[in-house]
């Protein structure tokens, strides 16, 4: 048995007498995309934010390829590789495309114009963000210079997912990435999400649109009240049977080893 | 920001006039403030034959620089969706404080100098840190910091002008200046246009400036993207204070004295001149250029008036319309769909 990427044990948060997260556990293995889906409430966002240190768990073990980790801030979860696409995109509307890439992590160039005058090196981060891009096959754009705010909804999630894809050398957490597209822009997100596992980097996908989770998840974990309900895989499960399981309509099966 | 190609990227030909001009003020925010400051000038020296005199040009730059300064810290706060009422507060009580520390500290100049800016400094960082660690609104600190400043600046002076001949020459040399031909250029407009050179660069060019945009447009984002926005904000007021409090030393030299009774009008100038210039109250949105069209349209509606003879009462009557078509253009311009 592979050891998992990431992986939470017993993860709690309380806002007050309010229980966000209550003994989560999580396990992402290499290579896979694993889909997390729950009801309003369930917990998705607080578990998601305690991986990407967002949140500070009360309770509980993160582990990232099996040493354990602690995340203070979003910076510390970033340095150590896990890359997250929030559902706000957190991308500068008003910045372009490669200035957007390079948020927070501008490179200078070298020499005294780098290190006195601190100029950014434009040229060279626009050939970066360009390569980027490319790679992952939104050539769509055609200038990488463009603000982020003329380009489509879909196009901004391509730069929110190229930056991730780019920057994250462990994993890749997506939020939401196709709750606010059309049909034809969701298809085009799913396909770059899984371009990026197939560059090698594991996928968390929160996603409560079943259709997307079940064409692309390798495996789906459940979020009830809380906890983890179970695992499963599309293969194992429908659709309903999933929902059934969220809602607690069904009881989870005993959970399976992933 | 690649402007050109974005424009070029914009041009749809099948736009009516008004659409495709709201595209081109979208991508060029600075064109609509040069438009206004272009025609202002062709209209009041076919008015007034003196207003295009060298002379008169030079005055109207000496009228504008304290207030181009003031903008160009009002314009980094105002670029992360803050305001700064106490501009004209710290500025003053700047000038103030540097003017008794001559004569009643007797610091020779240059002491004075430094640690009146570094006066001016500390109010800035007082207002970020009332902002960031406290989490107040920019508008409710710092109205509270411009009647703080101003009361301490009345205690401070006993309510007493400085004259420039009781003050080391540093102090007043801001006004001295250079004649070229008939046009004096005086060391303050100097060192304000040096100052606007500086932050046009440091906005565009690096990190720092990314992230004041990134942060005005909008501070969760930022924050998620990576960026300390606490950090940000912290230091756009402080540097905001240290430009405040040049002003004040530049308004020493354009006074030749430093009085505590003026300045009043300078809170709300420099927010007129950012606003004139284009930048976005909702933040994130434009640029230093901008702010110095700005303030010079401030500069050369109030001369030009009053060699039209307008009457003063009137100048501001005029100001404030401006003001207010200025934010309507934004609002609409911000509608823009793409």
């Amino acid at each position: 048995m592979t050891t998992p990427v990431l992986q939470a044990k017993g993860l709690t948060k309380r806002y007050g007498r309010v229980v966000a997260i209550d003994g989560s556990d999580l396990e992402l293995y290499p290579g896979e995309i694993l889909a997390v889906i729950g009801d309003n409430g369930a917990g998705k966002s607080s578990l998601i934010k305690a991986l990407s240190g967002a949140l500070i768990p009360d309770q509980g073990e993160i582990f990232l390829d099996g040493k354990q980790v602690h995340f203070r801030t979003p910076m510390d979860a970033r340095s150590a590789g896990i890359e997250t696409v929030y559902q706000t995109l957190a991308v500068a509307p008003g910045l372009d495309i490669a200035d957007n890439l390079f948020l927070g992590r501008e490179e200078r160039k070298p020499g005294v114009l780098g290190s006195v005058f601190r100029m950014l090196d434009r040229g060279h981060m626009r050939a970066e963000a360009k390569r980027h891009m490319s790679e992952l096959g939104v050539a769509t754009l055609q200038n990488i210079g463009q603000a982020v705010e003329s380009l489509s909804g879909g196009q901004r999630q391509a730069v929110a997912v190229a930056r991730s894809a780019a920057f994250g050398s462990k994993v890749v957490i997506l939020d939401e990435p196709t709750a606010a597209l059309g049909v034809k822009e969701g298809n085009r997100v799913l396909q770059l999400i899984r371009d990026v596992r197939d560059r090698g980097l594991p996928v968390i996908l929160i996603s409560h649109n079943m259709p997307h989770v079940f064409e692309v998840a390798d495996r789906i974990h459940i979020q009830r009240l809380g906890r983890r309900a179970t695992v499963i895989t599309p293969k194992s499960h429908s659709m309903s049977e999933a929902v059934a399981i969220m809602t607690g309509a069904a009881e989870p099966p005993p959970e399976a080893a992933a | 920001m690649a402007t050109a190609s974005a424009t070029d990227f914009d041009v749809r030909r099948n736009d009516s006039f008004g659409l495709r001009l709201q595209h081109a003020l979208h991508a060029n925010p600075v064109l609509g403030p040069l438009a206004v400051l272009i025609v202002a000038i062709i209209a009041f020296s076919i008015v007034n034959g003196r207003f295009l005199t060298a002379t008169n040009l030079s005055l109207v730059l000496q009228q504008v620089t304290v207030i181009a300064v003031l903008a160009l810290g009002q314009t980094l706060i105002i670029l992360t969706a803050g305001i700064d009422l106490s501009a004209g507060a710290i500025a003053v009580f700047s000038s103030i404080l540097m003017a008794n520390f001559c004569t009643k500290a007797g610091m020779p100049g240059i002491i004075a100098l430094v640690l009146g800016l570094a006066c001016g400094t500390a109010m800035g960082a007082a207002n970020g840190f009332l902002v960031t660690r406290i989490k107040l609104p920019p508008f409710i600190v710092t109205l509270g910091t411009l009647t703080i400043f101003f009361s301490l600046n009345s205690v401070v002076s006993n309510s007493e002008t400085v004259r420039g001949t009781d003050m080391p020459g540093l102090m007043t040399w801001t006004g001295n200046s250079i004649p070229i031909g008939n046009f004096r250029l005086t060391y303050g407009s100097i060192i304000m246009l040096l100052l606007f050179a500086y932050f046009y660069y440091a906005l565009g060019r690096t990190a720092w400036g990314k992230h004041v945009y990134a942060t005005g447009d909008d501070v969760e984002s930022a924050r998620l993207a990576g960026i300390r926005t606490s950090r940000v904000l912290f230091s756009v007021y402080t540097v905001a204070g240290l430009l405040y409090a040049v002003g004040g030393w530049i308004l020493i030299g354009r006074l030749a004295s430093a009085s505590p009774n003026v300045g009043v009008e300078y809170n709300l100038d420099s927010i007129t001149a950012v606003v004139l210039g284009g930048t976005s109250l909702f933040g994130g949105r434009g640029s230093v250029i901008g702010t110095l069209i700005g303030a010079l349209i401030v500069g050369v509606f109030r001369n030009g008036l009053q060699l039209g003879g307008v009457e003063v009462v009137w100048q501001g009557f005029a100001i404030g319309l401006l003001v207010l078509v200025a934010v309507s253009l934004d609002q609409w311009i911000r509608k823009v769909k793409t």
